[in-house]
């Protein structure tokens, strides 16, 4: 482990610690993360987690470049992986239904998988949440089966609704407001993803496990799911 | 306790700070004026934090009327403001009188004003800022993202303050935009680098707070994809079209496009104060001295 440090903003530099997208990147980013917090502390402005970098933003009125430089290297000596288990696991029921996730069809073609087992395949595995990005509390997850890898849609939609579950090439991602979105949806969770008056906002943060668990229609809108048709909201 | 009531607003007028930290983490974008540097001489003006809140006013049509007597500051871009027949120039704290009307018409030298008043403008802190950022949903009067909107107040609390005037040109003087040469400035191609920095770049008509396109020869990225990662202030990415983006306060906070370099934030006040058509013109530096130097400007707000 030997992280790359490179020069991004006058105050922000990537430390860059794989080349490649995989789970077991996981726990050197979480102790990376925990190390670069501890080692900054107040002179960190924020700390963003992607696949494989973190971007360091530190205070320019506190730390020159070379200093912020020499502390990275300091947080990161002798950096060992983070215990598994150390992120939350967080339990996202979904209502699986042509109605809220319309590409349950075409990933059922491309597969040449039963809905049901399209559904089966996305729900069986236990996700890492990568990264946050694109909204607030919109969380990268993966790696879905290969299977069910599917490109985004040529056209993106104007509009997705609150709570769509979605999947682009082996991610996946539940939408956590309505915004535009070209992934190809599946269903939709009940569950609020980011509230301004939770603590800590979002409801996931990098490092945390996702598990889809799929419910019906009732439970749905028993836990407050608004089932409302994509196309009557398009 | 409101102080001014607002007659007309366009989108473009927000109520802005120096934007939400901490949490872009967690997918929440900074936000904040575009023009830090005049931002900062409106609350100077009045003896304010240089980040409390003000109104970004972008291009014009903004008029408010004073409900009691005010004292509010002024700087950043000529959009021909006037106090009822009056004009006044920005780069100073004057008094509006009960009744009277501050009214912002067009741009005549830059593009973004900022209105500042004793203490801040009172509004909710949302995730730590009161910054507008209209796709999120926050920040504004509400907390909720709204843009200032004809018939909404906006007041404030603190009494100090004094009249004052700039002694410097209220608009960051006109240079080349400087950029941070990032890491993956090896694989753009050598003509591009050339390009880069030795043609002019027209400032496209496709910009708001997220980013500003540069139209020009099209710059070419000879490396491989890019898995995304987090984008500073000022990142210019270059997607597949060549023409690159220069982002701003309000962009997503990770993005796969390769990175020309970052713009330093002296670079982006000049920017912000750009209209559609204008051509700039970017100039290499390297981190170490864009520090010092911007650490040697920010001694211009204590010895001022």
């Amino acid at each position: 482990m030997k992280p790359r440090i490179e020069v991004v903003a006058i105050d922000c530099l990537m430390v860059r610690l794989f080349e490649v997208i995989a789970e077991a990147n996981m726990p050197w980013m979480l102790a990376a993360t925990q190390r670069l917090r501890q080692g900054f502390g107040a002179a960190l402005v924020d700390l963003v987690p992607s696949y494989t970098t973190l971007m360091v933003h530190y205070d320019l009125t506190v730390l020159n470049p070379a200093q912020a430089r020499e502390l990275i290297g300091q947080a990161l000596t002798d950096l060992q992986p983070q215990a598994r288990g150390s992120g939350h696991c967080h339990v996202l029921p979904v209502w699986y239904d042509l109605s809220v996730g319309p590409e349950l069809s075409l990933l059922s073609r491309r597969s040449g998988l039963a809905v049901d087992e399209v559904i089966r395949r996305h729900s069986a595995h236990e996700y890492q949440v990568f990264a946050l990005g694109f909204a607030p509390g919109f969380a990268f997850m993966g790696l879905v089966d290969e299977s069910l890898a599917t490109p985004r849609l040529n056209t993106p939609r104007k509009r997705v609704a609150a709570g769509s579950v979605g999947i682009a090439e082996r991610q996946t991602a539940a939408y956590p407001v309505v915004s535009p979105g070209g992934w190809n949806l599946i269903g939709r969770t009940p569950t609020q993803l980011f509230d301004r008056d939770r603590d800590g906002y979002s409801l996931m943060q990098p490092g945390d496990t996702v598990r889809f668990e799929a419910v019906d229609h009732a439970e749905f809108i028993k836990l407050g799911g608004d089932d409302t048709p994509l196309e009557a909201q398009a | 306790m409101s102080r001014l009531i607002i007659e007309a607003s366009t989108p473009l007028c927000l109520l802005q700070d120096t934007g939400r930290f901490g949490v872009r983490h967690l997918g929440v974008t900074q936000g904040g004026a575009l023009d830090w540097v005049s931002m900062s001489w409106a609350n100077w003006l009045l003896d304010n934090a240089l980040d409390a809140p003000v109104v970004e006013i972008t291009l014009g049509g903004f008029t408010v009327q004073a409900e009691e007597y005010c004292l509010l500051a002024l700087a950043g871009a000529d959009l021909g403001a006037y106090i009822d027949e009056r004009a006044i120039s920005p780069g100073r704290s004057f008094i509006l009188q009960k009744g009277q009307r501050l009214r912002f018409t067009q741009p005549f030298s830059g593009a973004r004003a900022y209105l500042a008043a004793p203490g801040g403008f009172d509004a909710p802190q949302v995730l730590g800022s009161c910054a507008t950022v209209v796709r999120e949903e926050l920040g504004g009067l509400d907390g909720f993202g709204k843009p200032l909107a004809q018939g909404g107040r906006l007041a404030y609390s603190g009494g100090g303050g004094a009249m004052k005037v700039l002694s410097t040109p209220s608009l960051p003087a006109k240079a080349p935009l400087d950029v941070i040469i990032g890491a993956q400035i090896g694989q753009f191609s050598g003509q591009s680098l050339f390009d880069a920095f030795n043609t002019a770049w027209t400032l496209d008509s496709r910009a708001d707070r997220m980013g500003m396109r540069l139209l020009g020869t099209p710059l070419e990225y000879q490396g491989p994809s890019l898995i995304s990662e987090g984008i500073p202030l000022g990142a210019i990415q270059v997607p597949p079209d060549g023409q690159p983006i220069v982002l701003l306060n309000d962009r997503q906070t990770i993005g796969g496009y390769p990175r020309l370099g970052a713009l330093t934030p002296l670079a982006l006040a000049r920017l912000a104060q750009c209209l559609p058509g204008e051509k700039v013109r970017l100039a290499p530096v390297v981190q170490e001295t864009a520090h010092r130097q911007h650490v040697d400007f920010l001694q211009r707000f204590t010895a001022a």
